[in-house]
């Protein structure tokens, strides 16, 4: 998928829990939303765009993603 | 069932205390405050009468009701009599045969004598009573003045009325006031000169009239009649069935001759309504039966190749190994599927369970999507339950009404009306809105705040009412003690007591002063039971589930939760919204809320379905678009959905939508998503399928087959159909079945049965063992999560910002007469009302443009450009405008943004920075919408001539 739109996707998820005032809250909460709600294909792509220094994410949001587990090959691929 | 039923003739009443009196030698109890015409009703006398109807206040005006009370002069109208301990009445007597007789002869003596050609003839109440009461002459003869050459009104697409037959009860002007609340009907003149008249003696298309068909149903002989009945005569039955437009889910009996319905009349024994209707429930069906419905199955293999005509078993078979071609060349997630909120339960629920055990994936979506999907997350989040927390009587018993974007009289109309009543009865009205929506100042109706927001800030707005609450000290806080998770108050405390959150800080931010704020919120928290009402203006925005939660908090922190009259309450936009997500139609949640990550449910459906599912999250629409563009989702089941029209940003639709291999598409009219479709499925109306729809207010109610479907199939046949060519094998017999196993794998839906349905009528969920004839108020002694979650609610300005090039903020919303992307609306006579989408611009903002009303505007953002034709209004602010998305020619998705809310990527079409202008000529978008629309209408017609 376009990486611009899921980079979008995750700031504006970060952008919520920034309000969070714990910090490590705020990264849980990040990483559970995108796990909980995002296709692993999406997760995938994500995770390797952090990896790959993550241009466009906020810190938050590539905070996040850089923690999410590796996403197996599920059946949907 | 017959087509009429037993009118009490004055409204129900309760009370604690019971009376007993003696009518006709009978001892009779009723609640204190019955009228003796009722009590007389309910032990089985009926008691003539003509200006009384029992969903109308008494008026005493006809004189027929008279009775005899023993001890008492006269004869007192037993309509307005209330009835109290110890009378002894008689409702028959020679002295009171003699009155009625008389009165009965004045009536008909200005009354022409054609019942045998009159429309009424058989089903006139004025008829009834010159039989009941043994009319046998009329003395006066009809030489004298009459009103028998008055002309007749027939201006309204739906109903005549006909003064000539009117005998002056006032019926149809107290409905229009008490039942509709829209006071277009009045009766002008005095004496014998009195007549009904419609607003300032216009004719009712002229008039305030909404059409809405309370003064029909009211009326007792053919003065207001049903165009329909005068064309086709009496229906000889009718069936019980609910209304497919709206999230009010109003109650109807489809009055039918054969399989042709004569017309549709609000049930009043329907609980969402109690007997009221509006003029898409009531009127517009039209398009059950329009020419363009395609009732054979077409294939093709390129959009741009003619339809093929085949058989149900062809284009199944060619759906199904189109699928499986995909799954096996690009992998099992290549495909999905999209349920409607239009359609039953029963159909969304086999869709979902097609995606997830045949295609074995989660990519299953629903157009909840696009609009109350943050509901779900929001309300989930902090309260515990996806759904609202009250049942639509709860309003009854409210104070305070607060009204966040929506717009109930065009959205909700049946609502609306009601909530307009409570609000006629002394309720206090806060509108948030940066419309003035009729709402704000209607007949005898005015809000007490309405706050004008900018659009996009809401979340500002709520956290400054919560901010007054809380730093005031007129929080609840004994409720938020026992009832809610102290941990997540306090954090949520700290921070909604902070400066930045306060009405003054955000005032240049939202547009509204902050003295109304805090106005309003002390209204809120202090004037009795407040109850919170909200639509799309919620939650079509990037902030869309943080405003949900923002509301949730406000209600839990002010204990607005828990008990009738209070609440937090979303008006879904379609009918079917709640029903669709309770069935599991998200792609991260199977049927009832739970995560398809969650083993123990899985296993649950495993065990039922007997396929092993996947546990990970599937495709949103939006992700199957982006997706289909990258190449990795190439096939797609639509059922009842147009996502080329409603949904944002139509150029990257459709875009996705010709980048797939097989797009199939289940409707009943070749919609915008069918001209880009492989494979069209006939679809079957709500009139023509057996199932059930659940309402916003949680209520299951039966939708009833009146007709056979004109395809030949009712929907869940063709899914079914489908799954078994795809190898995955379903045999159901009826939607029953399908309701039945719902029941045994949702534990909200445990206690419903059809059967239930059938004697209960209506159920609200959750309907289990704890509550097996269903749940009005939720959370009453505890939330369904346990405690109740506050939440922070940072407010978060949305990307979309006015600039020099984009200077104007465009809304978007409904109106009354039509029905979202106006597939079945525009097919009938609503289209006097609203022939096409036009664009509202605020005056000054149209001087500066040199915009005249009616010009053609040319509206740019920075997705896309489209033309409306310009009305200009002070409705909208300065700095805003607004227009309708019923016409797809309208072009108002494409140039809606993609900005989403962050939680469930629910569209952001509440704001959009736009520039406008006046222009002579179509969009290039439009351009190109015409051209491949006329492409695809001749390829339809090429079909259609092979066949002929």
């Amino acid at each position: 998928m376009e990486i611009q739109r899921l980079v979008k996707m995750a700031n504006d998820i970060s952008r919520f829990f920034e309000a969070e005032p714990d910090h490590d809250e705020a990264v849980k909460g990040v990483l559970g939303h995108i796990s909980r709600f995002w296709d692993p294909r999406m997760r995938r792509e994500i995770a390797e765009h952090a990896a790959a220094g993550g241009s466009g994410l906020t810190d938050l949001a590539r905070e996040a993603v850089s923690r999410l587990p590796p996403v197996t090959e599920a059946r949907t691929a | 069932m017959g087509i009429r039923y037993i009118d009490l003739g004055t409204p129900v009443r309760t009370s604690e205390r019971e009376v007993t009196l003696e009518i006709d030698g009978t001892q009779v109890t009723v609640p204190e405050g019955t009228s003796i015409m009722r009590a007389a009703a309910e032990a089985g006398f009926s008691i003539p009468k003509l200006c009384a109807t029992d969903s109308l206040e008494p008026f005493g005006s006809c004189r027929l009701c008279l009775v005899e009370i023993e001890g008492r002069k006269g004869f007192p109208a037993s309509c307005t009599t209330p009835v109290a301990e110890g009378l002894v009445v008689r409702t028959q007597s020679s002295a009171l045969a003699k009155i009625r007789r008389n009165v009965m002869e004045l009536y008909i003596s200005d009354h022409p004598l054609d019942c045998l050609t009159c429309s009424a003839n058989g089903n006139c109440e004025l008829q009834d009573m010159a039989g009941v009461v043994g009319l046998r002459e009329v003395r006066y003869g009809y030489e004298g003045a009459n009103h028998l050459d008055s002309p007749k009104d027939t201006s309204n697409p739906y109903f005549t009325f006909d003064p000539s037959k009117c005998i002056v009860c006032s019926r149809c002007v107290r409905a229009c006031e008490e039942t509709q609340g829209t006071f277009a009907l009045t009766i002008d003149g005095r004496g014998f000169g009195s007549v009904v008249s419609a607003g300032q003696n216009e004719d009712f298309m002229d008039s305030e009239c909404v059409s809405c068909g309370a003064c029909v149903q009211a009326c007792p002989t053919a003065t207001l009649m049903e165009k329909s009945v005068i064309e086709k005569g009496q229906a000889e039955r009718s069936v019980v069935t609910t209304c497919a437009y709206c999230g009010v889910g109003c109650s109807f009996r489809a009055e039918m001759q054969g399989t042709e319905v004569v017309r549709m009349v609000p049930n009043k024994d329907g609980h969402a309504n109690h007997g009221h209707s509006c003029v898409k429930g009531r009127f517009a069906i039209g398009y059950a039966t329009h020419k363009d419905r395609i009732t054979q199955p077409m294939i093709r293999a390129s959009i741009h190749d003619p339809w093929k005509q085949v058989t149900w078993d062809e284009a199944i078979a060619h759906a199904a190994s189109e699928f499986r071609r995909i799954q096996a060349e690009h992998g099992r997630g290549a495909v999905g599927g999209i349920t409607s909120s239009r359609c039953t339960n029963e159909e969304t629920y086999l869709v979902q369970k097609l995606v997830r055990a045949a295609f074995g994936n989660n990519n299953v979506d629903t157009c909840a999507r696009v609009c109350h999907s943050p509901t779900g997350y929001g309300l989930k989040t902090t309260l515990g339950e996806s759904a609202g927390t009250q049942a639509f009587d709860s309003v009854e018993k409210s104070d305070v009404i607060m009204v966040i974007g929506a717009n109930p009289t065009d959205g909700h109309p049946v609502f609306g009306s009601r909530m307009k009543r409570r609000l006629r009865e002394g309720a206090k009205l806060i509108v948030i809105d940066p419309r003035t929506i009729d709402l704000v100042r209607s007949p005898h109706v005015s809000a007490s705040y309405h706050l004008k927001l900018r659009p996009g800030t809401n979340v500002a707005v709520v956290n400054a009412l919560a901010h007054v609450v809380m730093t005031e000290g007129l929080w609840n806080e004994s409720f938020v003690e026992a009832r809610c998770d102290g941990h997540a108050f306090a954090k949520w405390r700290d921070f909604i007591v902070d400066p930045q959150n306060s009405p003054e800080a955000l005032e240049s931010e939202t547009g509204v002063p902050a003295e109304q704020i805090r106005g309003a919120a002390r209204l809120f928290a202090t004037g009795g039971n407040a109850a919170i009402y909200y639509g799309l203006g919620v939650t079509e925005h990037s902030q869309g589930s943080t405003m949900v939660m923002g509301i949730a908090n406000l209600a839990m922190a002010t204990g607005n939760i828990g008990r009738e009259g209070v609440g937090v309450n979303p008006l879904r936009g379609q009918n079917n919204v709640q029903g669709s997500c309770d069935m599991g139609s998200f792609p991260h949640e199977l049927p009832g809320y739970r995560h398809v990550s969650d083993q123990i449910t899985r296993q649950l459906f495993e065990g039922e379905w007997s396929v092993r599912l996947e546990p990970e999250p599937g495709l949103r629409i939006p992700n199957m678009l982006d997706a289909a563009l990258d190449g990795s989702f190439r096939g797609i089941y639509i059922e009842g959905e147009d996502i080329a029209q409603s949904d944002p940003d139509t150029q990257h639709v459709t875009a996705a939508l010709e980048a797939m291999e097989c797009v199939v598409v289940q409707d009943i009219f070749l919609n915008e998503t069918a001209k880009y479709a492989h494979v069209f499925l006939p679809g079957a109306t709500f009139l023509e399928k057996n199932g059930t729809f659940t309402n916003a207010e949680r209520r299951i109610s039966p939708v009833r087959k009146v007709m056979p479907p004109l395809c030949g199939k009712e929907d869940w046949e063709v899914t079914q159909m489908l799954s078994n060519a795809l190898g995955y094998p379903m045999n159901y017999s009826h939607p029953s079945e399908i309701m039945d196993e719902i029941a045994r794998l949702t534990p909200t839906f445990a206690g419903v049965s059809y059967d239930k349905l059938e004697r209960l009528g209506s159920l609200q969920w959750p309907c289990n063992a704890e509550a097996p004839e269903g749940t009005p108020t939720m959370h009453v002694h505890e939330f369904v999560r346990g405690k109740g979650n506050f939440v922070v609610t940072r407010y978060v300005p949305t990307e979309e910002r006015t600039s020099r090039k984009y200077p104007l903020i465009l809304t978007t919303g409904r109106i009354l007469s039509q029905y979202n992307v106006g597939a079945q609306t525009r097919r009938t006579p609503n289209v006097v009302w609203h022939d096409e989408d036009r664009l509202e611009i605020h005056p000054s903002d149209a001087e500066v443009r040199g915009v005249r009303d009616g010009d053609w505007v040319g509206v740019r953002s920075r997705a896309g450009e489209t033309v409306l034709r310009a009305v200009i209004t002070e409705r909208v602010q300065p700095g805003v405008v607004y227009t309708t998305f019923h016409f797809p020619e309208s072009g108002a998705n494409v140039i809606t943004t993609d900005n989403s809310d962050w939680a469930t990527n629910c569209p952001e079409y509440k704001v959009t920075a736009v520039q406008v202008e006046p222009v002579t000529q179509p969009s290039e978008w439009q351009k190109r919408f015409r051209s491949f629309s006329d492409e695809q209408l001749a390829l339809l017609a090429r079909q259609e001539s092979q066949e002929a």
